[in-house]
């Protein structure tokens, strides 16, 4: 099943000293830059149209048709933001792709930005990662250095400032319109849309926000083309995809394939399961996507079949957990992380993920009763699509799909044929403020 | 330490990178916490005189952010990811072990200052699980007896190597780091290997020989224009330099108008 490797933006990490701008340069690196700044802005939105490249931030969203909806001619500022503020549980691509070659990302930020015309352009980081924004702040800094930042890089008249911008710890910075009021120095919490950032993003002007994956992928739509992306991953989704896999099995890692590329595929690539663990559960991108089971290991992991399957592809952070792991006390912990992120801007959110932990603990701590889950669903049912970002919807997932799957477990812990994971101290908190 | 005129001189260094000054307040807060230590009552003043804010304003955002610390932390801050993967893979009974040896609780500091306990949320290194971080640098697949062996050179004047990430700075020092001032000491920069589990796929696709047919650099960025003939180089842009493969230079015409 080695077809199913697709080695593009990985390629380059198995040098050591790649994050070196000598070393990019010796493998290639901003020799897209050069192309592109020969070809006209529009163009290269055209051809990242025609790549038909998605979003790696989770939504899938297309990069090109993003690019597109700057206004051009307006006379205000246009602005680049990467999102690089990796933090959904099970996600763990793009800080390995700062370390180990952060100049991919700053040569595709020069692209992108030229493409929008964009003269500024930040990278927002989260703050917990301090080895990814040292690397990230070097490479910066050596690209001013050789000319291919600041003022008419490379001779093409185009100007581009980038500013590394560390987080400082809170998971709702990365959805994008929280990420924007975080970088104008405010309190983290999300946008009404719209407007959308393309018209009203960073100081109210035309913004295209993208994920570090998306905007990596740009030198190489640049020099292969766009039919030659295509020829990775299926129609709708194509092109490589950094896979994550972590969990129960023998070498969890990180694995570049074709999108469209299945567990019982990815399992194999990581050396099958660990000795003495079988599959249980499973998320095909993070703690946001419901959790899929044994029966769906030839599932294709692009954006459709995910979704055909009652899930997401999300950030194809694929968690691996086996029969030894708890499904409940995975939900609970998920919650947990939910309730400590909410920003707390709107009421479902805030006041739902608070809730639900204490209903899960109360299951856990094995005073749960039937009504409980019923309680579950419906706290689910009140925040998904009554929140005003997606982190309430996603907070729902693991609940409802491990429920779901796995009502058995949750009915095990209620009827006491499961031992407590908490002690019957625990749930007497329950309620309490 | 306190806050000083070179404090001042940085923090109107970080208010000119950005086009707004307010943009500078989250990086002027970690400045603040590479001084003091913490977002002390001092700090606060500091950034909403500088940035013309009050300082009700500052202290709202100083604590919506985790990262932020509202008590002075030691010279080095353990963090224990007890998210879902890691603590199931062990990163509990690891929280739980290091709790008893320091004798602290979550966001709690050592009796002699200098070593703070907290449990964090997800570290994206989910295939390093379970992790742990000192001053947030990476220690990768750490069991409670490892990551007792970490606590133990810290208490006893050490300074554990990570797994992935650079030779252990203090708290403070990495403050400033994120506060957009690199190290005087540069070498850090190479320190960390990429570990297993990064290079997974990557080796694994070099050892079977994998790579992605169809690669030509110089398909064109336009194919419509492919086939028109090749006109000079557009004033302004540049040549490729010699030694890398010859991109083809795309004609001087006009150029499409966007679409929507």
């Amino acid at each position: 099943m080695s077809n199913a490797l697709t080695p593009v933006l990985t390629k380059r990490w198995l040098s050591p000293d790649a994050w070196q701008l000598d070393t990019y340069e010796r493998l290639d690196g901003y020799t897209a830059l050069r192309k592109a700044l020969a070809a006209e802005p529009d163009e290269l939105i055209q051809l990242v149209k025609d790549s038909g490249l998605r979003g790696r931030g989770g939504a899938g969203f297309p990069t090109g048709l993003k690019w597109s909806f700057i206004p051009q001619g307006d006379g205000k500022p246009h602005y680049l933001v990467v999102n690089a503020d990796e933090g959904e549980p099970g996600t763990c691509k793009d800080v390995p792709l700062m370390m180990a070659d952060p100049h991919s990302l700053i040569e595709g930020i020069i692209i992108a930005s030229y493409a929008i015309r964009a003269n500024f352009a930040a990278i927002y980081i989260r703050g917990e990662v301090v080895h990814a924004i040292r690397r990230v702040q070097h490479a910066v800094r050596e690209a001013y250095a050789a000319g291919y930042l600041g003022k008419d890089i490379l001779g093409s008249g185009f100007d581009l400032d980038i500013v590394v911008h560390a987080g400082a710890g809170a998971y709702i910075c990365g959805e994008e319109t929280a990420l924007l009021d975080s970088l104008e120095g405010y309190r983290g919490q999300p946008r009404l849309k719209p407007p959308f950032p393309a018209t009203h993003g960073l100081y109210s002007s035309p913004t295209v926000v993208n994920n570090v994956e998306t905007i990596a992928s740009v030198p190489y739509i640049v020099l292969g083309g766009a039919d030659w992306w295509k020829s990775m991953g299926t129609e709708k989704s194509p092109g490589p995809k950094l896979y994550s896999i972590s969990g129960r099995v023998n070498n969890p890692g990180q694995y570049e394939c074709s999108l469209g590329t299945t567990l019982r595929q990815l399992l194999d690539l990581a050396g099958g399961m660990t000795d003495g663990h079988e599959l249980k559960f499973w998320t095909p991108g993070g703690s946001s996507t419901p959790m899929l089971t044994a029966d769906h290991l030839d599932i294709p992991l692009d954006f459709e079949g995910a979704a055909a399957a009652g899930s997401m592809l999300g950030t194809t952070a694929v968690m691996v957990f086996s029969h030894q792991d708890d499904p409940v006390y995975a939900a609970y912990r998920f919650t947990e992380f939910y309730a400590h992120e909410s920003c707390g801007k709107c009421t479902p959110c805030r006041e739902g993920n608070y809730w639900m932990v204490r209903t899960l603990r109360r299951i856990l701590s094995g005073a749960g009763t039937p009504a409980d889950l019923t309680t579950l669903l419906d706290t689910c049912d009140n925040i998904f699509g009554r929140s005003f970002c997606a982190l309430g919807d996603g907070a729902t997932s693991s609940i409802v799909s491990s429920v779901k799957y796995f009502k058995q477990d949750y009915l095990d812990y209620i009827e006491g044929r499961t031992p407590p994971v908490f002690s019957p101290e625990a749930h007497e908190l329950v309620g309490a403020h | 330490m306190a806050l000083t005129d070179q404090t001042r001189t940085q923090a109107r260094e970080i208010i000119a990178r950005y086009p707004v000054p307010r943009s500078a307040l989250l990086p002027m807060l970690h400045l603040v916490q590479a001084e003091e230590g913490y977002v002390s009552p001092a700090g606060i003043a500091f950034c909403a005189e500088e940035l013309e804010l009050t300082k009700a304003q500052v202290a709202a955002v100083a604590t919506f952010y985790t990262m932020y610390k509202r008590r002075p932390v030691g010279d080095y801050l353990v963090s224990v990811c007890t998210n879902t993967m890691c603590g199931v893979l062990g990163g509990n009974r690891t929280f739980e072990a290091l709790s008893e040896r320091l004798g602290v609780g979550h966001d709690q500091t050592t009796e002699d200052g200098r070593i703070t306990l907290e449990h964090a949320e997800c570290l994206a290194a989910c295939d390093y699980a379970p992790v742990l971080t000192v001053n947030y640098e990476f220690f990768d697949q750490m069991d409670p007896d490892a990551a007792l062996d970490v606590v133990k050179q810290l208490q006893d004047g050490g300074r554990p190597q990570p797994s992935r990430g650079a030779r252990l700075s203090t708290f403070r020092e990495i403050e400033m780091l994120l506060a957009g001032f690199p190290e005087a000491n540069a070498d850090v920069l190479a320190d960390g290997p990429a570990g297993a589990p990064t290079l997974a796929g990557a080796r694994l696709a070099e050892d079977r020989g994998v790579s992605v047919p169809g690669f030509d650099p110089s398909t064109p960025i336009n194919p419509a224009k492919a086939s028109a003939p090749a006109g000079p180089l557009k004033a302004g842009s540049t040549e490729p330099e010699a030694g890398t493969r010859t991109l083809t230079p795309p004609p001087a015409v006009d150029v499409p108008k966007k679409e929507a």
